[in-house]
């Protein structure tokens, strides 16, 4: 686009494009409501699904002293795994100075956001004793790698909830100053108050650019630890199939995968359901897929190594868990994650049609759904095998299958996720203004201007 | 409030070593009986093997129960100077299980929780199969008690790996880490919960036992304080396990009563711990099944060996 030289020009487009961006906040609709209500509902099921579950105890799902992790701890690394896409899309992107990803930025940190929360969650629903969560600060044991991941999330939130909240200052100044007349009250309350008086000064803009540098920096050593230690709760064990030294970027290498996939999946939805059409374009869906592609590229480096240099050897225990992943019981779910969410994308991307953005929002689902499957068969076969054979106990010891509780937990996660994400997009203009004006050419102090009429 | 525990564990009847010291002397009853007559007044206590006898209240003394606080500490330290080892000969086991009933029974474990389990082991194809008990293996190098995030369960100075139930929050990453399966995790409810509701809980017992939390095998490390052996060893009719100290280099087995050397034990008998090669450094040897005194009966349920 041409450099715009007219201050009328740039007022028009300025206005455009905050009309556009923040119609998505103030329009009301049954349909936002429908959605609100379906998610409450199942987040309300979900959760008493997790009274009964701390009345009863952990009984009531399907884990036993064999396969003591289950779909909990799954949809833990795989929360874990979606989040890892924050650091990815608005750090390391935007560090390599790839214009493109810019209106992404804040998509991909409510995801992360949502995401990471969600992680914290569950894994204290995954705990026998939740009452006695505070133990893990009161009698924290530095040498555990639970503590380190309860260190990295929580750090990696926060520094998320940053890179979301500051670049977002400008735009709610700019609400906060045009749409009084637009908006419900505490909205514009709430905006005054998270601004915090901001003026849209050069010397403001300077602090701002400063702040996301060092959060830029410094999410990268915490992003890659998120997952690296995650992989570490298995990798610290010396079960078949976890006691891999790759285990680590193994992780990091499918986070990006599943990551890459959710932000598709979300750009798609805000681009049909808030009409923008015109800011999260075909190209950006066209890079997205290109990126999707790559990342897949590496994660299939990583399997090839995980899965073929033991399957080469084959060494008692490894062989057990490979042939069951191969061909037993879990080969349905194994040949899943890897064709519908390695090779298809992979293969189906390279052509321009499967870019467009519909393709690739479907593609992108596949691959997402795929990358559950994939934290499943991490979790749980390498835990029906332990070294020495199960005996003397009941025939649901040997075999791990959810539980409705489980699922209605899952659920809860999920739903929360999504609620958040929801919430985040109702309230917050999800590409960031003033940065997308920039780009399109108006000067700065267009910005702060008050409204003319 | 050590006062106030005390006179709660006498009122709801709880189960104590040193109740059960009283009522097992019969030397001390009979005494009791010369100065006080009965009065008629019986009560109901449950003795440490578990078992629910009828006294005279007149010849209940209070005994000295430690704390919570007070046995969570000790049970901390363990015992000094000790150094517990066991030897399992393999050649002996019949699959009695005695040891598995006496073990669920001392520590208050549902039927499929076992601290100690019979394994019916084949460790190669056309080797002949065997019986394999196989308790927590108290390792030196312990991978479960690394990865605690809240020092719940932990290695004592005298070998021991004990849990804190009134610490663990049930992440059961100690479950994922041990390579030997010894860890059970209380899903439900566990046995005779409300029998044991408001009993002092004995870290050295992992009694009573706790909803949510990690249990596993400790050398019965209440009955070592008062100079008894583990219950396992104890109940095993067939001479099976020899336990003792390794700082004194001497075994003592649970059914004969005999004590030998230990180093002797395991250098003449070629023994070997379990799975050495995972550098755990296990304190349970085994003494290989040669020249078995009871053939192998049945057939093998399950093997590791595919």
């Amino acid at each position: 686009m041409e450099k715009i030289e007219s201050p009328a020009d740039s007022r028009k487009l300025l206005d455009k494009i905050t009309f556009d961006l923040t119609r998505s906040i103030v329009k009301k609709d049954e349909l936002t409501r429908f959605w609100f209500f379906i998610l409450i509902m199942f987040a309300g099921v979900g959760l008493w699904g997790w009274i009964v579950q701390i009345k009863t105890g952990l009984g009531v799902t399907g884990m036993r002293d064999y396969v003591s992790w289950g779909m909990y701890i799954a949809n833990f690394v795989f929360f874990v795994a979606v989040s890892l896409i924050g650091f990815l899309i608005s750090s390391a992107l935007h560090l390599l100075k790839i214009k493109w990803a810019k209106p992404i930025s804040r998509v991909a940190e409510q995801v992360a956001i949502a995401f990471v929360a969600l992680a914290g969650i569950i894994i204290v629903m995954d705990m026998g004793r939740p009452d006695r969560f505070l133990n893990i600060f009161l009698h924290g044991r530095f040498a555990s790698p639970i503590i380190w991941d309860v260190t990295v999330i929580t750090t990696y939130l926060a520094i998320s909830i940053l890179l979301f909240y500051i670049p977002l200052i400008p735009d709610l100044a700019l609400m906060r100053d045009r749409m009084g007349h637009e908006l419900p009250k505490w909205k514009l309350k709430l905006y005054t108050i998270l601004a915090l008086g901001w003026k849209g000064n050069p010397d403001q803009y300077k602090t701002i650019y400063h702040a996301l540098r060092v959060l830029m920096l410094l999410i990268i050593p915490v992003g890659l630890s998120i997952h690296t230690v995650t992989s570490w709760l298995f990798a610290a064990t010396l079960r078949s199939g976890w006691d891999t030294a790759i285990l680590g970027p193994y992780f990091v290498a499918g986070a990006f995968v599943a990551g890459t996939a959710a932000v598709i999946v979300v750009m798609y939805v805000y681009r049909l359901r808030f009409g923008l059409k015109e800011y999260f374009e075909d190209l950006h869906f066209d890079y997205m897929g290109k990126l999707l592609v790559f990342v897949c590229l590496v994660y299939l480096y990583f399997n090839i190594n995980e899965y073929l240099v033991p399957g080469y050897k084959m060494k008692a225990a490894d062989g057990i868990h490979l042939k069951e992943l191969f061909k037993g019981n879990f080969s349905l779910m194994f040949w899943i994650a890897q064709g519908a969410g390695l090779v298809l994308p992979i293969v189906l991307l390279l052509f321009n049609y499967f870019r467009k953005p519909l393709p690739i929002a479907i593609i992108s689902s596949v691959v997402l759904i795929s990358a559950w499957v994939k934290r499943y068969i991490i979790v749980i076969p390498t835990l029906e095998h332990p070294f020495l054979p199960v005996q003397n106990v009941p025939e649901n010891f040997h075999n791990y299958a959810p539980t409705s509780i489980e699922v209605m937990i899952t659920i809860f996660s999920f739903v929360s996720a999504l609620i958040i994400i929801s919430v985040l997009a109702k309230l917050f203009p999800v590409i960031t203004i003033w940065e997308y004006a920039e780009d399109k050419g108006i000067d700065k102090k267009y910005l702060s201007e008050k409204p003319r009429n | 409030m050590e006062r106030n525990t005390r006179r709660n564990f006498m009122k709801t009847l709880g189960a104590s070593v040193g109740v059960a010291g009283v009522i097992g002397s019969s030397g001390l009853l009979n005494s009791c009986a010369k100065i006080e007559a009965n009065t008629g007044d019986k009560i109901k206590l449950l003795t440490s093997s578990g078992e629910l006898v009828e006294v005279d209240k007149a010849q209940l003394k209070p005994v000295d129960i430690p704390s919570l606080t007070e046995n969570q500490k000790r049970g901390r330290q363990g015992l000094p100077g000790k150094s517990w080892v066991m030897v399992i000969d393999l050649s002996k086991c019949r699959n009695a299980r005695e040891c598995m009933k006496a073990c669920q029974k001392h520590h208050q474990l549902r039927p499929e929780q076992h601290h100690i389990n019979v394994l019916q082991m084949q460790d190669a194809e056309h080797t002949a199969p065997y019986y394999m008990p196989k308790p927590c293996q108290h390792c030196d190098n312990p991978p479960c008690t690394k990865v605690c995030p809240v020092n719940a369960t932990f290695k004592r100075d005298d070998g021991i790996v004990l849990i804190d139930n009134e610490r663990c929050i049930g992440c059961r990453f100690c479950i994922a880490a041990c390579p030997y399966s010894a860890r059970v995790f209380n899903w439900f409810e566990p046995r005779d919960a409300e029998k044991y509701a408001g009993v002092t809980y004995n870290i050295e017992a992992n009694v009573p036992q706790k909803r949510g939390t990690i249990s596993k095998c400790l050398f019965s490390a209440d009955r070592l304080r008062d100079g008894k052996l583990p219950s396992c060893v104890s109940a095993c009719p067939n001479g099976v396990y020899w336990f003792g100290d390794r700082n004194e280099d001497a075994v003592t087995n649970g059914t004969t009563k005999e004590t030998t050397n230990f180093s002797k034990l395991i250098k003449d008998n070629a023994a070997y711990t379990l799975m050495e090669e995972l550098g755990t450094k296990p304190r349970v040897y085994y003494l290989p099944p040669k020249d078995r005194a009871f053939p192998f009966q049945g057939e093998i349920e399950q093997s590791h060996i595919s």
